[in-house]
């Protein structure tokens, strides 16, 4: 290992990393910092000592919450075979085949022994262990290792980690969107490098990241935000290099009509602040009243500045000068939002977006309807919801609209399977529905037919067949 | 055009796919003076497709249209000429999302059989990854080389023609990702670790049978793989109808109740009530095979 120390730079946990803990099937992601108590299945560590080791690594939590990176030796269990026996009808549920107590099992803990030493111990006073069959012995021991083992695994957050972790963790939070769907979406919709993709998402910045990373940092992506400002902490989660948030742009959807109609004025009409200024807040007003409030604490600032002209209180002026210096924050601020607003305007002005994704708790179809003009043609879409019907009338409504082919209403099944010597089988417990899927092509528009591309000449009467097979 | 990267005109040399209806595609390869004859009546290369925008709707001979669009690895996948039994997209989709596949993966993967898979492993980890794929039968390798060149993806892919349980993949330690649809894939497990990067990374077997993934497990687990998993994913189409549910008569009402002019003026309606609904076909593909997903640990 020692003479690849270059390659292995890049799989070293650093300090401000964005990494996932996991432990059996719970995954939680946090980020490293020093110093920082970490809550994870209910104990209490710092993270301080990972830095510099190896992603995958799993740690041992010793005493004040220190992690240890745990010797490659002890993941085998080292359970001898003590004979077993062939089947249960000597066995009789009384609640005495464990002779340690509760508070024995504490003191063995307290006592600073391991996992293994503790399960050991357990096994060793079990009256039933050597009766219970092999198979019931190695069921035994997994439950009491899920239960005693204090170890935690350091991973580098991927798409398929994420997913997992959100859905197991906080399906709330992403609609529900089970892992399998959301693979489903990244492939239907055709999400690859160097294309322009359109997301619409209140799934956390799960969706948003995932479209991202398969991006790769080549192409663009314009998250179609509702309300005051795009939800991302999902995205922070994957741990992007920075170029990636190079290729992401924003555009909240309130804005969406003005542009359709061309009406969006994004251009910074005059260098001089003030008309800039009472133009953005206008419009601001007019747009989004409750999500935007900086348009309003702003004209109450020029007011009371007016007022505290009259009166030379040194206080006041010091106040007015901080009020000045933070109207001029917030002026910067204001004229970089206006640039991005007008950057994510013009990628969608052209109307050629390579793909579009929605998965969000709003209602489908009107977000589809609207967003769906942003589509060159021969493009894919998909979109999500957790309740069949909202898709339904979105699939009705491109039906009488047209526009779209290939629209298929789908779900996916999911099973997962125990796979052991001789005890191969379904896991009991399956998710019951992973939610919807609607997804389609786009086509050229039928009345946008004779301004598109067809110059050679083509003679009128096909055209006008074209037309009549239509109705 | 390019499995790769999209582009708005159809070309001279590009692999279209016309869509004719409901489930009924087909891919073309468009040549200039070639005519393709569909069911709809003939399309002239020439004028109907060479120029086009992708998308847009072309009349046949027939007077029928259809609409010309720009190949996907989603569309190659329902249109390409089966040399094999094939992966759909909705076991390629899962397995892409849990190899943890993006742009500059390098993958392995055998048997390539249709290119199936390839197109839509291709399509994710470009521009900057690379696939190797082992084929043992040699006209299928072929084949599937000379459909690589065709789609402009030949670039990111090295096909070889050799039996992966006996010479493995042709490369060690920079695989990221090993994907195998052999018949034995215990037998290949050994030559997936040797192919994979010494940092790690993800495998994922497809067997249709419970015994291959029971042998597939227990040679994963020999070799050292961890977090093995297997699954099962199916898809459920719901085809969206509209449906008539006939109303009971239950007779008129009481006589004390009914009022003899209402009854007169508007008797009660029988027509039945019509229900936005979906329905899920008689039959539907219950198995497809299982998938089985590990990590390679650092060695």
């Amino acid at each position: 290992m020692a003479d690849n120390v270059d390659d292995d730079s890049l799989y070293r946990i650093k300090e401000g990393d964005y990494v996932v803990l996991k432990r059996g099937d719970i995954f939680k992601a946090v980020q490293i910092q020093q110093k920082k108590k970490v809550a994870f299945e209910k104990q209490w560590f710092f993270l301080d000592n990972v830095v510099g080791q190896l992603y995958s690594t799993t740690f041992e939590i010793v005493s004040g919450g220190i992690l240890q990176p745990r010797k490659p030796k002890d993941t085998e269990s080292s359970t001898d075979a003590k004979g077993a026996g062939t089947d249960n009808r000597n066995i009789v549920d009384d609640g005495k085949s464990q002779k340690l107590t509760r508070d024995d099992i504490e003191t063995l803990k307290e006592q600073g022994l391991k996992g293994q030493e503790i399960i050991q111990q357990l096994i060793e006073n079990s009256s039933t262990f050597k009766n219970k069959t092999e198979y019931a012995q190695d069921k035994y021991i997994k439950k009491k290792k899920k239960k005693y083992e204090n170890t935690v695994m350091i991973l580098k957050p991927s798409c398929r980690i994420l997913a997992m972790m959100y859905h197991g963790r906080e399906p709330g939070k992403i609609c529900h969107l089970r892992y399998d769907t959301l693979a489903q979406m990244l492939t239907l919709a055709n999400i690859h490098a160097g294309s322009k993709v359109l997301v619409f998402e209140t799934c956390a910045g799960l969706v948003l990241g995932s479209v991202m990373e398969r991006m790769g940092g080549y192409g663009s992506v314009i998250q179609m935000y509702p309300g005051g400002g795009p939800v991302r902490a999902g995205v922070e989660s994957f741990g992007f290099p920075s170029h990636f948030h190079d290729m992401l742009h924003e555009f909240p959807i309130c804005h969406v009509n003005a542009l359709l109609a061309g009406t969006l004025d994004t251009t910074a009409k005059d260098p001089s602040a003030d008309s800039k200024q009472s133009n953005m807040a206008a419009k601001e007003e007019q747009n989004q009243p409750e999500a935007e409030r900086q348009g309003s604490p702003e004209e109450q600032s020029m007011e009371t500045n007016s007022g505290a002209d009259g009166s030379h209180d040194p206080k006041k002026e010091e106040e007015e000068k901080r009020r000045e210096a933070k109207a001029e924050e917030r002026k910067v601020k204001q004229e970089e939002k206006r640039k991005k607003l007008a950057a994510a305007a013009a990628l969608l002005e052209s109307r050629n977006a390579d793909g579009l994704v929605i998965a969000s708790r709003f209602n489908p179809c009107p977000v589809l309807m609207g967003l769906l003009k942003f589509l060159s043609p021969s493009r894919p879409f998909v979109v999500y919801s957790q309740y069949k019907e909202s898709l339904i009338e979105c699939y009705t409504k491109l039906k009488e609209h047209g526009g779209t082919v290939n629209l298929k209403l789908t779900d996916t099944w999911l099973r997962h399977y125990q796979v052991l010597p001789n005890r191969t089988h379904p896991v009991l417990l399956m998710s019951g529905g992973g939610g919807y899927l609607l997804s389609g092509t786009t086509v050229a528009a039928d009345h946008s037919k004779p301004s598109s591309s067809r110059q050679d000449g083509e003679p009128a009467e096909k055209r006008q067949k074209v037309t009549d097979t239509e109705g | 055009m390019s499995f790769v990267e999209y582009s708005d005109f159809i070309q001279d040399g590009d692999v279209a796919t016309v869509y004719m209806g409901h489930e009924s595609m087909i891919a073309v390869k468009v040549q200039q003076g070639a005519q393709t004859q569909t069911r709809y009546g003939v399309l002239r290369h020439s004028t109907d497709l060479i120029g086009q925008r992708y998308g847009s709707k072309v009349t046949c001979s027939k007077g029928r249209w259809v609409y010309v669009l720009h190949p996907t690895p989603e569309l190659w996948t329902v249109t390409l000429p089966h040399r094999t039994q094939i992966l759909y997209t909705t076991d390629i989709a899962t397995i892409t999302m849990m190899l943890e596949l993006k742009p500059g993966s390098f993958v392995c993967e055998s048997g390539t059989g249709s290119g199936s898979l390839a197109h839509a492993i291709l399509r994710t980890i470009a521009p900057t990854g690379h696939l190797h794929t082992v084929e043992f039968h040699q006209q299928r390798a072929e084949k599937v080389a000379e459909e690589f060149k065709e789609h402009r993806v030949d670039h990111l892919v090295t096909v070889r023609n050799q039996d992966v349980c006996k010479d493995g993949f042709g490369v060690t330690g920079v695989a990221d990702a090993v994907f195998l649809d052999i018949p034995s894939p215990w037998e290949a497990v050994r030559h997936a670790k040797a192919a994979m990067k010494k940092q790690g990374g993800r495998v994922c077997s497809f067997s249709p049978c419970i015994e291959q993934v029971q042998k597939t497990c227990e040679a994963l687990s020999d070799q050292g793989f961890e977090e093995l998993s297997t699954i099962e994913v199916l898809l459920r189409v719901h085809d969206v109808r509209t449906v008539y549910l006939s109303l009971p008569d239950f007779g008129p009402d009481s006589p004390a109740q009914a009022q003899p002019d209402a009854a007169v003026k508007t008797p009660p309606s029988h027509a039945p009530i019509a229900l936005k609904t979906t329905t899920l076909p008689r039959d539907i593909p219950g198995h497809t095979g299982y998938l089985t997903f590990a990590t390679k640990p650092r060695t």
